[in-house]
């Protein structure tokens, strides 16, 4: 990262144009916000200093709702309202997670996610994510004073399509435009490769507390490429708990117990496992709400034989990702290592071990994802300073696929493709006149649609009637830089557009995103039209700047009478968007968007070409 | 003023500024992927407006289709015979000769053997033995296109390599299931 900001031509970076943008790793135990300041990447901590937000969120019976260290005292008073690790549930059905036995929560089966029943309500895990992130908003507008331009939000590399769109849903209702989905390793790499100057072939082993991820990157000349990346997303430091947890159970032979006493042992379980990094043996002393004493030592040996497998777990995925990249542990120059769960020794050993090398932990594990996310968003909203051109290409962790006769999958999209990438396939109809037929798609590796995920049924409505077979339609699967897929089909003998419901179940659409802020989610006596407004008018006042800076640069790109129209544009949106009418606003910049399309294709057009020109020059001094 | 659409949707070759060839000189293709995407990545353009973020999604997709098809040997030679007119349409021609076949049903018979009674040893003796086939085919098939523009032969050799392609797949897979 450059410590001078120097402006080039067109790109402003005078302070008071300096977009507000910050990185937030959503964690499982613990969130983060950072933002990049004066050229260096900082955690903003909370008023007393503190950079880290316990990821834990409390339901009050009469009313409101705390977040962070106030959540996390109380969690033994009030368990089944006081929500922990609910990053565990994004996207996910209650079929899908681990443990429910022993979690103290009113489970209810939603439509493709679980949500929790507590005094306010039913509560999707997108809503109470929402309220960690509505929190780190509040906090880095108070830091930063000002609205947020928009936000870079981490996600395990290992989620999938419905775990990113939770993800992406959870911001949207905390009011956070959000710039990039980025995969946790990635951001890593990004703040451990600028640090560090490195190059070459890292592997990011990155244990958070619910989530694994490894992530094979080469690092060169200002490119950070992706090769492969692997994981487990229900795997972390939550599960090294459980152990301890079922541990305790069965050694001092206790009876069922009250969600009260199981949040109590599960949060010694925790304490123990923490002391083990430090000392050799953790004492386990308590008095259950039952009656019940436990006195018990853990020690390093026997927390080592209890959660072998669980080390072992995470270097399954370690050799599958590199034989994705076609290399050998020897091939990596080194191994950066990030999440809390990384500070267990038999982790470091283990690692080590495999790689025949010390990993690298000079860098905190807590914050360097938060940090690579505040690196990435500074550079994603505009504030580009000389020396700040890295590129990052990443992949889709898993493969795509869809339902063919039988139950079996076939593949569309190999996982470790990079980003965004898109593949068409083409389908027909079976039956005279048929004009509609579904599509199931699913992620994963395995043959059989049981054994995958599946994402989502889209509906193809509106094929022209013709008969059987004749039909031919081509169905286009996208996905987009956040790793999420969209669907689009076309009849191609016709040209008819088949309407296609692209919404997967487990999204929200906008209309329920409006419902649940209605619903009083904005509980912070947050002006959410107001806000709404504010949002436009940055929004309109970017466009007009990004559309006056490509005039300055390429106006020869344009006709005199091209040139007058986008004129027009501009002018009609800077009259609209001091006022106050939203839809104004709106329709003014969707106009000039529209308005300047053809000058942006010509623009990206002539920069390839200008590639392309170097290219062709080379070969001529040959 | 070249349209638009028409640089979009130009061949991977000349997207790449690379000759038609079989041979590709890898150093500059991947200096071209990277070069184009620091133009058209969507993380350059996403504090743009819409339609520029989606201008620069499909930008970015082409150049990364381009790539993969182009880094990767078959389906750079699967590719190049298609824009000469030689299709080798691997899904309705599956022609091969015989001796192949024979050969192919072997190899198969003895990888079906070996994963029956989880012999690693033995199944990482066909992959070797396999690749090094395979090195071979790869050889002639760069031959008929870029030597002799035999590209019926070369449409030929682009069938019976997705046939060994699959295989070596199926043993790395079998590989992959041992260890688990």
């Amino acid at each position: 990262m450059a410590l001078l900001q120097i402006a080039e031509p067109g790109q402003s970076a005078a302070p008071h144009e300096h977009r507000l943008a910050v990185g937030i790793d959503l964690g499982t135990t613990n969130s983060l916000v950072a933002t990049v300041r004066s050229g260096m990447a900082a955690v903003l901590g909370d008023e007393l200093g503190r950079p880290l937000l316990p990821s834990v969120v409390r339901y009050h019976p009469e009313g409101g709702v705390t977040v962070g260290f106030d959540a996390l005292s109380q969690q033994a008073v009030d368990p089944r309202n006081t929500i922990v690790s609910v990053k565990r549930f994004m996207g996910r059905g209650l079929k899908d997670i681990a443990h429910v036995e022993s979690m103290p929560y009113a489970f209810v089966e939603g439509e493709g996610m679980v949500k929790l029943r507590t005094h306010q309500g039913v509560k999707s895990p997108v809503e109470v994510s929402a309220e960690i992130l509505q929190a780190l908003r509040e906090r880095a507008e108070n830091a930063l004073g000002g609205q947020l331009t928009g936000v870079v939000i981490t996600v395990p590399a290992y989620f999938d399509d419905a775990q990113r769109q939770a993800t992406k849903d959870a911001a949207r209702l905390a009011g956070l435009n959000v710039l990039r989905l980025l995969n946790e390793p990635t951001a890593a790499a990004i703040a451990y490769g600028l640090d560090n100057g490195a190059e070459g072939i890292y592997a990011v082993y990155d244990l958070g507390g619910g989530t694994f991820d490894i992530s094979i990157l080469k690092l060169s000349q200002g490119v950070f490429q992706v090769l492969s990346t692997g994981g487990d997303s229900a795997l972390g430091g939550d599960d090294f708990d459980q152990r301890v947890f079922c541990w305790i159970i069965e050694q001092a032979k206790l009876t069922p117990l009250s969600p009260q006493d199981a949040r109590l042992l599960l949060t010694k379980a925790r304490e123990a496992k923490e002391t083990l990094t430090f000392h050799g043996e953790a004492p386990i002393t308590v008095k259950l709400g039952s009656g019940e004493y436990v006195d018990l030592t853990l020690t390093t040996a026997i927390f080592a034989e209890i959660t072998k497998t669980l080390v072992q777990k995470t270097l399954a995925p370690t050799r599958k990702a590199l034989r994705d990249a076609g290399l050998t542990p020897e091939e990596i120059k080194g191994v950066v290592m990030v999440g809390g769960s990384t500070r267990l020794p038999q982790i470091q050993k283990a690692v080590g071990d495999y790689f025949s090398q010390e990993p690298l932990n000079n860098l905190d594990p807590d914050k360097v994802v938060a940090l690579g996310a505040a690196i990435q968003a500074n550079l994603l909203a505009g504030n580009r300073a000389a020396g700040d051109d890295w590129l990052l290409l990443d992949v889709i962790p898993l493969s795509l696929g869809i339902e063919t006769m039988g139950g079996i999958v076939e593949k569309i999209i190999p996982r470790n493709s990079t980003i965004p990438v898109a593949r068409a396939q083409e389908f027909t109809t079976f039956k005279d006149g048929q004009t509609a037929m579904s599509l199931q798609v699913v992620q994963g590796e395995r043959e059989l649609v049981s054994d995958c995920r599946s994402l989502a049924r889209f509906e193809l409505r509106g094929i022209p009637p013709m008969v059987a077979g004749a039909a031919r339609i081509r169905v286009t699967f996208q996905v987009d830089a956040d790793g999420l897929l969209s669907v689009s089909a076309r009849e191609q003998t016709t040209g008819h557009e088949a309407h296609i419901e692209v919404k997967p179940s487990y999204g929200l659409n906008d209309d329920e995103i409006a419902a649940m802020l209605k619903d009083g989610f904005n509980h912070a006596a947050d002006d959410a039209f107001r806000r709404a407004l504010r949002e436009a008018q940055v929004e309109a006042q970017r466009l007009i700047e990004a559309t006056q800076s490509a005039l300055k640069d390429d106006a020869n790109l344009l006709s005199i009478l091209e040139r007058g129209h986008v004129d027009m544009c501009v002018a009609k949106l800077q009259s609209v968007m001091m006022g106050d009418d939203r839809r104004a606003i709106d329709n003014a910049m969707d106009a000039l968007s529209k308005g300047t399309a053809e000058f942006a294709a010509r623009r990206m057009n002539q920069s390839v070409q200008r590639v392309l020109a170097g290219r062709n020059v080379e070969q001529m001094d040959l | 003023m070249t349209s638009v659409d028409s640089t979009l949707a130009q061949d991977h070759f000349t997207l790449f500024g690379l000759p038609r060839s079989f041979a590709v000189d890898g150093e500059v293709l991947e200096r071209m992927y990277r070069e184009i995407q620091a133009q058209v990545h969507p993380d350059k353009h996403a504090h743009l407006s819409d339609t520029q973020r989606r201008l620069a999604m499909q930008w970015a997709t082409r150049a990364n289709e381009a790539h993969q098809v182009l880094k990767n040997p078959l389906q750079r030679a699967h590719y190049l015979l298609g824009l000469l007119g030689f299709d080798p349409q691997v899904e309705r021609n599956t022609a091969m000769p015989m001796d192949f076949l024979i050969e192919q049903m072997d190899w198969r018979e003895a990888v079906e053997k070996a994963k029956g009674v989880s012999d690693g040893e033995e199944l990482e003796n066909l992959y070797r033995n396999l690749r090094q086939d395979m090195k071979g085919q790869y050889e002639a098939l760069g031959l008929a296109i870029d030597d002799s523009h035999d590209y019926v032969r070369a449409a030929d050799l682009v069938r019976q390599l997705m046939f060994q392609e699959k295989l070596l797949t199926e043993i790395e897979d079998a590989l992959e299931a041992i260890e688990a």
